[in-house]
């Protein structure tokens, strides 16, 4: 794997890699590194193709660390999979279906027979961005975002699904609904999906309904 | 009497409960939120011989008024404003009694932004993830404060050296921020890097605590297209497509994926909190340390 550790400010490193596969494998790596006490650090946070560390003492010297580390990949995954009861009925469905090119039905038979996992956090708390998906299923951002976008709306941009944990503004494209509650302050843990965790969405009801 | 509350009679633009704040969840997509001016919030609470880690108030441009319902000790700090108990003017930078019932009145800052209203035993409303701080990016913890608000405080603990009186840095008549360059400067043509570091901006109407939002000429970039998003620091500065820094303050997004040119000093995001709109802001490039 070959990473780049980019300094940021006095306290962090921006550590960057050249896919979304070898970021979460760089991630599992760093969680192992400081649950076993060997990596003091405040915040571990992934995105798409980095990981940042925030909070460090000394960042040139884990700079120096990982730059002849070997991170091996991703460990196989033991924890369950999170299923998300999901209505295929998202305003959008029509205008993904053209984008990949098949009817709407095949959308949700698609979307619901892909494994998920969370590649990292961010938007919102309890916003997760899923990758799954093959690279042809790329979908763009809505030209217009709506104002507002109701919770629990499961929705596609990029290569990502995501599930709005409360009402906001949105650009993604609207595929369904899920009555799962994504976030609760008052549930330990709060957030139903972070980093790592695997996802199936499981359809209810009919397509469009 | 134990009827530890404070009643808010006169919210004001933008108050909020305010505390150390949630940093070590920025994974999970949840900003830090906390205090913006950290030293005066530490100030106010050590007035009142509160500890550290109390919840107080961070009022916005024109103060609040509250209405204790036992005597409580409180301090206001940060921008120097006037104030008063039942409208008779007491000291702003010091432990001030309040009677029970009486009305404290924290006026418009004479100088400054945010004003700091420390109360003996700090405002226990619950705390969410471990922080009772009012995020108002992902709207966690307590909803900023409206008229008839009543927040419960805490019993004081008297275990904290009270001081009596502390000298306050005055709010920035100009705001140099020191900055070392990166993670993305490498984004924007030499110039503009030159162009960031020796201009002078101006702090923008329209920030707020998620970021100081900046007036002046527009950076250029060396590269189209869009950045992956990646997680963000305190202090980044973040500039989007209009070319303009945006400091990132404690309610700044976890992840975001406009080029970060440099990071501010956090020592010198204090008095970015307190720079008035149309304050002059120099980007200062230092070493690292």
């Amino acid at each position: 794997m070959s990473m780049r550790a980019l300094p940021v400010g006095d306290a962090a490193l921006l550590v960057e890699v050249s896919s979304g596969e070898e970021a979460q494998a760089l991630h599992a790596e760093l969680l192992r590194r400081r649950a076993e006490g060997s990596l003091s650090v405040r915040e571990i946070v992934p995105a798409a193709r980095t990981v940042l560390l925030d909070g460090l003492t000394d960042p040139a010297r884990l700079a120096a660390e990982l730059s002849v580390a070997d991170i091996p990949p991703a460990p196989p995954r033991a924890r369950a999979v999170v299923e998300l009861p999901v209505r295929y009925d998202g305003p959008d469905l029509a205008d993904v279906a053209a984008h990949w090119g098949v009817a709407p039905h095949e959308v949700a038979r698609i979307h619901a027979a892909t494994e998920f996992s969370v590649a990292f956090c961010g938007f919102a708390p309890g916003f997760g961005y899923l990758t799954g998906l093959p690279e042809r299923y790329d979908v763009p951002r809505r030209a217009t975002p709506r104002t507002a976008v109701p919770a629990g709306a499961v929705a596609l941009a990029g290569p990502y699904t995501g599930v709005y944990p409360r009402s906001s503004p949105g650009g993604w494209q609207l595929i369904g609904t899920t009555e799962a509650v994504l976030w609760d302050h008052a549930r330990v843990p709060a957030a139903l999906l972070s980093p790592g965790t695997r996802v199936r969405f499981v359809p209810v009801g009919a397509v469009g309904a | 009497m134990t009827d530890r509350a404070l009643a808010v009679v006169r919210a004001g633009a933008l108050t909020t409960v305010q505390d150390l704040g949630r940093p070590g969840h920025a994974h999970l997509g949840v900003p830090r939120a906390g205090a913006l001016d950290g030293p005066a919030a530490a100030l106010v609470n050590r007035l009142v011989g509160n500890p550290p880690e109390a919840a107080v108030l961070e009022a916005t441009l024109n103060g609040c008024s509250l209405r204790p319902r036992s005597a409580v000790t409180v301090a206001v700090g940060g921008a120097p404003c006037p104030v008063r108990v039942d409208g008779r003017p007491v000291a702003w930078g010091a432990p001030v009694r309040v009677p029970a019932g009486a009305l404290l009145d924290v006026g418009s800052a004479l100088r400054g932004v945010r004003s700091y209203v420390g109360v003996s035993g700090g405002i226990t409303v619950e705390p969410v993830l471990g922080s009772r701080s009012t995020d108002l990016l992902s709207g966690l913890g307590p909803a900023p404060l409206t008229d008839g608000t009543v927040l419960p405080l805490g019993s004081p603990t008297h275990l904290h050296a009270r001081v009596d009186v502390a000298p306050q840095p005055a709010p920035p008549t100009e705001l140099v921020l020191r900055v070392t360059l990166g993670p993305r400067d490498d984004w924007f043509t030499p110039e503009a890097v030159r162009v960031f570091t020796s201009r002078t901006y101006r702090v923008s109407p329209a920030g707020n605590r998620i970021g100081l939002r900046t007036e002046g000429p527009a950076l250029e970039r060396a590269r189209p297209g869009e950045l992956p998003s990646e997680g963000m620091v305190l202090g980044a500065v973040q500039v989007p497509p209009d070319g303009r820094p945006v400091v990132f303050l404690a309610d700044h997004p976890t992840t975001g994926g406009y080029p970060v040119i440099a990071v501010v000093r956090t020592e010198d995001l204090a008095a970015a909190a307190q720079a008035v709109p149309g304050t002059p802001v120099r980007f200062l490039g230092v070493r690292r340390r």
